[in-house]
């Protein structure tokens, strides 16, 4: 084990891949010469040239397109798209093509494509650069769609995607790329579609992704000391959906709270809630709460952004008004 | 045009029995008018109206059970006729407030929602109708705590304690759903030709019901003590002579009372309750006295005995006793006990075992005080004892604590001066 | 680097029939701009200004140029580096700060932020902070005007602004080919400072002289020196003639050099010292400045007094900015609809969705 930030886990992976398989290639906007955005890309175009790291000019539909057609015939690409807003550019390459070739064409074709993509708000970017549309893609049939929210995930589930054989888009954070923690020394990957449970609790059941899932994990420990006792469960994989592994934890705690970066209306906390109240009904001691974003083009103003974007405090309160319904007493 | 609903009048109370109707359909109803007598788990209850108007229609004939909160008359303005209830309109709620967030815009136009039904539906957890249907709870006769009525998990729990279902261990909720069926009860034993089937009262099943809880629930033991009851008998008769121009007669059991009072006052570890996830402990001492009906038993409640005096205290048991009989003894008067006595000495029992009577902690069985051998000062003498046995629920208290008591209590009977200082 | 003055159009002489007030007022317009961004970038980094911050330093000479082409019946739309656009065109300083600081005096209440500026007054239809999502709501006003007026020499017309990145993007060449089978009153002018965030032209682009990227649809382009204020005016006054007159659109580029990095937060690590050197170089203000005084418009203490008086003018919007209130968090959804409707939800993150 070694301790590293979420950014460098996301280095190393593709590095070490890279390395291991020379059909893999990384293909984005400034990805190379201006070493990514967020600098996930650093210093790989120097080690394995513009043949491998491929700088884009703007044009994702293009790009994305062309990384489809290229996995088509065996390369590996991982395509950065800069944030997930500007993926609604190239949505239409995503959803009508990679997600539909293997099954459209029988069966005969594979799409092994992983598009790298940082979702989020926080950042005072406005309405156009802070969206999480995640679940955009998540409710589409054969695409896979992974959101870590540790180092040691970032590694496991990066690592997974590459190798799998179907276009997977793995989505990050900006708020995550900073983060540290423990990530398993060499080879390390992860079943896609499984959830994880981060941290075990008796009394309420968190359900949360990405950085939902860090906050998630700050709340429950700082409830501990209250004696409540919070069970955090990581989505990671938000298609497909560990549904067995949420209405398993449900049904211990009987009590559910989602909490999730995007806006509530058929939010991913959507899909959990309805998931919960079909499989640990007659274990649910409370209505299933959403902690999620306030349903606004999100302004640029900082009061504005903190009052719209779901926090600890706000989840803290869910979970004691979710508690305090069910007379729970500690 | 309100429905009139049978009523929750205790809190063990899960449906009630509409004993009699003491208005007719049609007769006219003032507020407070006695509409029924209602037969609850516990006793006779009269129903009283909260409304003016006509008893346009009784829905439920006298001799029938229904669970709390079923309809059971209409109670119709004077000039209506109509039979039917019809819910009323008269709750609606406004939609969603949009002027709680001041805006610049005009408000966006309101959603004119259905009208609620004037007859709430019954609210309960997924979890706390589970609960409910494993351990044979019925959530019509439990009150919500939680959000607008809820009944949820711990109001489930607490019934179950309360009426001596199997409780599972926290967390209450396993992994998997427990089977169906509770363990097979003995079978029950064939009728012959020289078997008479006796009915149940309800007094009988009722006794039935939370003696079967106690015993299955509340893992018993006991403790044994005598009592050297030569001081006790004579400081009874001595308040009884001062006392005879009153007309009021202390028992022995009215001793009792009061002594188990002080003794609770000083060991309150005993005056607790098992509640489930945890303790009970009261700051009130309520002392119940078993009662034998002629089919079953009752238990009436004196309430603060610890602040009673002596006399008080036997003018309450004494009617306590004599209405317990008649079955008119009001809720409050046989609700709330934290601790119990059972006196059999005036039947001539030395000494027996009482079965707790739940949620308490301990019950003490009293025996007859009879002539026997004691020894005082190192010499053995002809004198009164008596015996008295607590059964303990083990949860809640050990031995010793079990013990001190006892030793506080025959200190308190073997001085019994003490008893009323 | 490209050759500004290799193409089609170049910079002018200064010729003494212009009006030396009118240059005077230029040079005061680009000096703002210029004392504006600096003074932007400053307060970003005292965390004023969050977000993304995109300035206009070295394109001062094209941006002035350009608004001095546009009528002030003209529509203009812009990408997100647009800061210079608006003072130019006429916005306060502190209007355009306060949107910076995200207060409530902002041209757009607080809520659009440095990429999102936007004045209906101004016919600024608004910057767009996805790169060339502003290229077809332009070529859609153009289609407005067309809708309603015929061609002519008072009619009013699109100015669509994007940056060099932006020829690439899929938008781009749909909304030239519309403008030319729908015959829009629309100039695209390319701001072409030579580098789309770190990727050069040359490596972003198959056809790096991007002002014939219009070939393929039959659209007339002209490339100019960005730096050259009058030049700019000139194409950009020819080129709108055209497209109001003929409804005929039309494709300029305005080549210059960005003085700093992408955006506040881009050290421009990508660019060498000699890249640099040549953007200093290049750099318009002080060329103007200097053939203003050689000339005779200016002498150096009017200079030095027009200077001060701008530094003045955005120390003053500066801190009247920062004055102007940020807007309450009770505001959170005004602005979500137009038209407001029933249901519509307004809970704040962890709300109840409904009442059980």
């Amino acid at each position: 084990m070694t301790v590293i930030s979420y950014r460098q886990a996301l280095h190393d992976t593709l590095r070490a891949e890279m390395l291991r398989d020379e059909d893999v290639l990384l293909i984005g906007e400034e990805i190379g010469l201006f070493e990514g955005s967020y600098k996930i890309t650093a210093g790989l175009l120097a080690e394995f040239g513009p043949r491998r790291v491929r700088d884009t000019p703007i044009c994702e539909e293009g790009f994305v397109g062309a990384a489809i057609g290229a996995a088509m015939l065996g390369l590996r690409p991982v395509v950065e798209i800069m944030t997930i807003n500007f993926s609604l550019l190239a949505i239409d390459q995503i959803v009508n093509h990679a997600a539909k070739m293997h099954s459209m064409f029988g069966g005969q074709v594979r799409v092994p494509l992983v598009i790298r993509t940082p979702g989020g708000g926080g950042q005072q970017l406005a309405a156009t650069h802070s969206q999480n549309l995640e679940v955009w893609y998540a409710h589409v049939p054969g695409l896979k769609v992974l959101a870590p929210a540790t180092p040691a995930d970032a590694k496991g589930m990066l690592t997974a995607a590459i190798r799998d054989d179907d276009p997977v888009i793995l989505l990050e954070n900006l708020a995550l790329y900073n983060t540290n923690g423990e990530v398993p020394d060499g080879d390390h990957t992860l079943d896609i579609g499984t959830a994880s449970v981060l941290k075990p609790g008796r009394d309420l059941t968190v359900v949360a992704y990405s950085r939902a899932t860090v906050v998630a994990l700050d709340v429950a420990r700082r409830l501990d000391e209250e004696g409540i006792s919070v069970e955090v469960v990581d989505l990671r994989s938000l298609r497909p959906l560990d549904r067995d592994t949420v209405c398993a934890s449900v049904r211990k705690t009987s009590r559910a709270v989602v909490l999730e970066d995007d806006w509530l209306s058929y939010g991913i906390g959507a899909e959990i809630a309805a998931t919960i109240g079909e499989g640990a009904f007659d274990y649910l001691d409370a209505p299933v709460r959403r902690v999620a974003a306030a349903e606004v083009p999100l302004p640029y103003a900082k009061p504005l952004e903190l009052a719209a974007l779901p926090d600890a405090a706000a989840l803290t309160r869910v979970i004691r008004d979710t508690l305090d319904a069910t007379r729970f007493a500690g | 045009m309100p429905e009139v609903l049978m009523p929750r009048l205790s809190d063990t109370m899960e449906q009630g029995v509409l004993a009699q109707w003491r208005k007719h359909e049609g007769d006219p109803v003032r507020r407070g008018d006695v509409l029924a007598e209602i037969e609850t788990d516990k006793a006779t209850m009269e129903l009283e109206a909260y409304d003016d108007g006509t008893l346009t229609r009784i829905l439920i004939d006298e001799g029938v059970t229904v669970p709390i909160g079923t309809p059971i008359a209409v109670i119709g303005s004077t000039a209506d006729t109509p039979p039917e209830p019809v819910a009323t309109v008269d709750t609606v709620e406004p939609a969603v407030d949009t002027a709680e967030r001041p805006s610049s815009q005009a408000s966006p136009p309101v959603a004119v929602r259905p009208p609620e039904p004037a007859v709430p539906k019954l609210r309960a957890s997924p979890l706390a109708r589970r609960l409910a249907r494993d351990h044979d709870v019925d959530l019509a006769t439990l009150p919500g705590s939680g959000p607008g009525g809820r009944i949820v998990r711990a109001d489930i729990e607490g019934a179950v304690t309360r009426r001596g279902h199997q409780a599972q261990p926290q967390p209450a909720v396993p992994q998997q759903p427990p089977p169906t069926a509770p363990p097979s009860p003995a079978p029950p034993p064939a009728v012959g030709p020289d078997d008479e089937e006796v009915p149940l009262t309800r007094v009988r099943r009722l006794t039935a019901q939370r003696l079967v809880q106690s015993a299955r629930q509340a893992p018993h033991f006991s403790l044994t003590r005598t009592v050297d009851a030569d001081a006790l008998m004579a400081f009874r008769n001595q308040v009884n002579t001062d006392l005879a121009d009153t007309g009021t007669r202390v028992s022995l059991t009215d001793l009792l009372i009061k002594a188990c009072a002080h003794a609770l006052t000083t060991h309150p570890a005993v005056n607790s309750s098992w509640a489930d996830t945890r303790l009970l402990r009261h700051h009130r001492i309520h002392i119940g006295v078993a009662v034998a009906l002629d089919d079953g038993l009752i238990v009436p409640v004196i309430h603060n005995a610890d602040a009673k005096t002596l006399s008080q205290i036997s003018r309450e048991a004494h009617d306590l006793a004599e209405r317990a009989r008649t079955g008119r003894l009001p809720l409050n008067e046989i609700t709330g006990g934290t601790f119990t006595i059972s006196n059999l000495g005036m039947y001539g029992i030395d000494q027996f075992t009482a079965v707790i009577n739940p949620p308490e902690a301990a019950i003490l069985a009293v025996g007859a005080a009879n002539p026997g051998p004691i020894v005082r000062d190192g010499q053995l003498v002809a004198g009164t004892t008596m015996t008295l046995t607590l059964s303990i629920d083990h949860r809640v208290l050990d031995g010793a604590t079990g013990a001190r008591f006892l030793a506080a209590l025959t200190a308190l009977l073997e001085h019994p001066v003490r008893i009323v200082l | 680097m490209a050759e500004p003055s290799s193409t089609a159009v170049v910079g002018t002489v200064l010729g003494t029939t212009e009006e030396p007030e009118t240059l005077r007022g230029y040079y005061r317009q680009m000096m703002t701009i210029r004392v504006f961004e600096q003074r932007a970038a400053e307060m970003y980094t005292k965390a004023k200004i969050g977000g993304y911050c995109h300035l206009n330093l070295g394109e001062e000479a094209t941006v002035v140029g350009l608004m001095a082409a546009l009528r002030a019946t003209d529509y203009l739309f812009t990408s997100y580096r647009e800061h210079g656009y608006a003072l130019a065109r006429g916005a306060e300083p502190v209007r355009i700060m306060a949107e910076l600081f995200g207060r409530t005096g902002g041209l757009s209440g607080g809520r659009g932020g440095s990429m999102h500026l936007f004045d209906p007054q101004l016919r600024l239809l608004g910057g767009y902070g996805i790169v060339g999502g502003q290229i077809p709501p332009a070529t859609g006003a153009a289609l407005a005007l067309a809708h309603r007026n015929g061609p002519g020499p008072d009619r009013e017309a699109v100015m669509c602004l994007l940056g060099d990145g932006a020829t690439n993007i899929g938008a781009f060449h749909e909304c030239l080919n519309l403008a030319a089978v729908w015959h829009l009153p629309i100039v695209y002018v390319i701001v072409n400072n030579q580098l789309g965030m770190g990727t050069t032209v040359e490596a972003a682009a198959g056809e790096p002289e991007l002002f014939r990227r219009g070939c393929s649809y039959r659209i007339p382009g002209q490339r100019v020196d960005g730096n050259d204020v009058l030049a700019v005016r000139k194409a950009a006054r020819a080129a709108l003639d055209r497209a109001r007159g003929e409804h005929q659109p039309m494709l300029l580029e305005a080549v210059s050099y960005r003085l700093r990095g992408h955006s506040v937060v881009d050290p421009a690590r990508y660019r060498s010292d000699e890249d640099n050197q040549r953007a200093r170089a290049l750099d318009p203000l002080p060329a103007f400045r200097a053939q203003l005084i050689d000339t005779g418009v200016l002498d150096a203490p009017a200079a030095a007094g027009i200077d001060a008086e701008v530094e003045q003018a955005i120390a003053e919007a500066v801190d009247a900015a920062d004055r102007s209130p940020a807007p309450a968090p009770e505001t959170l959804f005004d602005h979500v609809y137009a038209t407001a409707v029933a249901n519509t939800y307004q809970g704040l993150p962890g709300d109840p969705v409904v009442s059980p």
